[in-house]
């Protein structure tokens, strides 16, 4: 899980979060009643946030979520509907301008230009930010170092790999050395390896002082930051540390095994006590809403349909803390 | 960090001169799309109407009859392929659609013409062709006035000179290829700009730019600048070619041309980033481009003169900026005349672009929304 945290970071960005009064604030992002409606959706639903100095903080939610949405608005791209947003002590979106210096984003769409060249593109986004033409040069070669893109530094970016992107769009980020990054579903398109690898690159910056907000629909990504929320329909439905999340969870998790999962899923949808299920594989994953739900309990309920299948007790993951977070009438509940 | 940088600018420029090299298609319309539209102007499409299908009916049978229709054969307008009998014959060839006019020669021809009561002949013309119509009508407004006048005053048979009123005597090209300067920068300046802009919207690359402390204004001069020197180097090919292909002068000062060009360039370029801030596609941004390149072919008097419009349709062409770069290019190329006797001209194509600078600057926001 902390395998990005044992290389440190080489990179040599500016302390972050310090506040235009020199002082270090411990808080990098803070926004109250965050909304932002298009039309009649309503893609971010009253958000609060607080996202602390130097943590890797983690968006997790399905698609439609209202995540891009809300890293549109919290660096000034968007206009809130309502709400209020203080981001490295920029009041957003009065002082976008200023916080443009000091941001680096990831957008979730590949938004540099398909046909220049890798050098091209990094070289274009480094004048962008100022730097003259020796210290653009030594940043972007810096960079392809970093992200060992040497090899591809003269190919068009638009015939780059998955992978090779994404490092790409991340150099274009981090060029002007920003003390916060908002990563934008970055691993979307991308393996499992590169994925991984991508993850090392998010940490070494985060041992280097940065903060960082990534939003992802990955759970093993999830797991892997220091503190998320959960988004659902544009609400915040969770936070803290996916270990502080897993230890609020009311229910258990079992296993059920032998029988056709299918079979077994219609037997417990809808029961007593049954707050979700999902097949894995030739397995089927239930949630329970009781502390005290039994293994007995469940096989009973399968028995009752006729059906003769082994139920154990398992850990819980992020998964089923986002099922239980986003089930169904939660509203009404709580 | 100022708010205006002349690096950041360059930037833009370089990136956008990177990818327009890149881009063959454009690089491709850029010196394509004079090159064709010239040829096509100066040898196709003839604007001047000649060789109308025609027919007489010379009920006259007299010299002086058989002398106007040489004359008017000579002119060129008509070819009369017929020569009829009866009125019956010139009704069926004419719903037939054989022929697009006619010209009655009365027996009284002589005898009207002396008395000048009534009209001396008539000209019956296929109404339903709108172009064929007003061109006869021109024409049939001559024989009862001028046309008939000499014949009627002179005995010079073959000296008629009204016909120099609607011979155009192949002078179509020198007619056509100072305003098609202007066309074709109206066509793709316009063009190219609205969907240079539009498209970095489209690729997301608008996302990650505006993220950055690039400026509106540095990114909207640095992707229009480079179009500047394209739309000279497109003036220059058609001046070059018009010249070398159908011998069009440049009988004014090329210093006034190149200016007045200069103008109208920063004019369409504003056309087209204002267009940009309504389109939200590439094609939307073409459709734009489109919508408004057509009133300005037809009524800017590039296509028909300007004076035989209706007022309302004057008025809208008073807003169209090639209706003042017509005149200017004409005046300047044709009559040798300065800036100085053509200022209103260009004062105009100056203020059209301030405004629609003006107006897209305050539609473009720093944001996506
Ligand atoms: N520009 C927009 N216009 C209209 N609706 C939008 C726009 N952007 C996002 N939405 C809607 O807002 C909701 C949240 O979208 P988004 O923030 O992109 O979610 P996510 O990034 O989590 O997938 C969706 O229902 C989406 O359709
Ligand atoms: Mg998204």
């Amino acid at each position: 899980m902390n395998t990005g945290r044992t290389s440190a970071g080489p990179m040599s960005a500016e302390p972050a979060g310090r506040g235009r009064g020199g002082g270090t604030r411990a808080v990098a992002i803070r926004a109250r009643g965050l909304t932002r409606r298009f039309g009649a959706v309503v893609a971010v639903d009253g958000l609060d946030l607080d996202v602390r100095t130097g943590e890797v903080y983690g968006f997790l939610g399905p698609n439609g979520s209202g995540k891009s949405t809300t890293l549109r608005m919290l660096c000034g791209l968007l206009r809130p509907s309502a709400g209020e947003i203080e981001v490295l002590g920029h009041r957003i979106p009065r002082e976008a301008e200023a916080l443009k210096r000091r941001l680096g984003y990831m957008t979730q769409k590949f938004a540099l230009y398909d046909d220049l060249a890798v050098t091209e593109n990094l070289g274009f986004v480094a004048a962008v930010h100022g730097l003259d033409r020796a210290a653009a040069h030594s940043r972007v070669e810096e960079l392809l170092a970093r992200y060992q893109l040497t090899e591809q530094r003269d190919q068009l970016a638009g015939t780059l790999s998955g992978g090779q992107k994404q490092r790409l769009a991340l150099a274009a980020a981090v060029l002007h050395r920003p003390p916060l990054l908002l990563l934008d579903e970055p691993t979307s398109a991308v393996d499992p390896q590169s994925r991984r690898d991508f993850w090392d690159a998010l940490f070494e910056l985060a041992d280097a002082g940065a903060t960082l907000l990534v939003s992802t629909h990955y759970m093993d990504e999830a797991e892997r930051c220091h503190r998320l929320a959960i988004l659902d329909r544009g609400r915040l439905v969770a936070e803290g540390s996916p270990r502080d999340l897993l230890d609020a969870l009311p229910g258990c998790t079992f296993l059920v095994e032998g029988a056709s999962p299918r079979a077994a899923q219609h037997a417990l949808t809808g029961a007593p006590g049954v707050l979700s299920t999902a097949q894995i594989g030739a397995s089927l994953r239930v949630l329970t809403d009781r502390r005290d739900a039994t293994a007995e309990a469940l096989q009973r309920q399968l028995a009752e349909a006729g059906l003769d299948a082994a139920v154990r007790a398992t850990t819980s993951n992020l998964e089923d803390v986002f099922v239980h977070a986003t089930r169904p009438g939660r509203e009404a509940a709580a | 960090m100022s708010a205006f940088s002349l690096r950041r600018l360059l930037a833009v420029v370089r990136k956008e001169l990177r990818q327009l090299r890149r881009d063959r298609l454009t690089f491709a319309m850029i010196v394509g799309i004079p090159s064709m539209q010239l040829l096509l102007f100066g040898y196709a499409i003839n604007l001047d109407l000649r060789h109308l299908d025609a027919a007489v009916l010379d009920q006259a049978r007299s010299y002086n009859a058989r002398e106007l229709v040489a004359e008017l054969a000579q002119s060129q307008v008509f070819d009369f392929r017929y020569r009829l009998a009866s009125p019956a014959e010139l009704d069926a060839l004419l719903r037939e659609g054989r022929i697009s006019a006619a010209l009655v020669i009365p027996p009284d021809y002589e005898r009207r013409l002396i008395e000048r009561d009534r009209p001396a002949v008539q000209l019956v013309v296929d109404g339903s062709d709108q172009v064929v119509q007003q061109a006869a009508r021109q024409l049939a407004a001559a024989p009862v006035g001028a046309l008939v006048a000499p014949l009627h005053a002179a005995t010079t048979p073959g000296q008629v000179e009204v016909v120099n009123y609607y011979n155009p005597g192949r002078l179509a090209p020198l007619n056509s290829v100072p305003g098609l300067i202007g066309v074709i920068l109206t066509m793709t300046m316009v063009l190219f700009t609205a969907i240079a802009l539009v498209r970095e919207r489209e690729r997301g690359n608008l996302e990650f730019l505006i993220a950055t402390p690039l400026s509106p204004l540095e990114l909207t001069l640095g992707k229009v600048l480079p179009f500047v020197a394209i739309g000279l180097v497109q003036t220059t090919l058609v001046l070059l070619l018009g010249r070398l292909i159908f011998g069009v002068p440049v009988r004014g000062a090329l210093w006034d041309l190149y200016l007045a060009a200069l103008v109208f360039i920063v004019a369409c370029l504003a056309l087209g980033i204002f267009i940009s801030t309504l389109a939200r596609s590439q094609f939307q941004a073409m459709q734009l481009a489109f919508f408004i390149f057509l009133p300005q072919i037809l009524l800017s008097g590039f296509m028909f003169p300007f004076a035989g419009m209706p007022r309302p349709a004057q008025w809208l062409a008073e807003a169209l900026p090639l209706t003042h770069f017509v005149r200017l290019v004409r005046g300047i190329m044709l009559r040798a005349a300065g800036l100085a006797d053509l200022w209103p001209e260009l004062a105009a194509l100056g203020v059209f672009a301030v405004l629609l600078l003006a107006l897209a600057a305050l539609r473009f926001r720093k944001r996506l929304d």
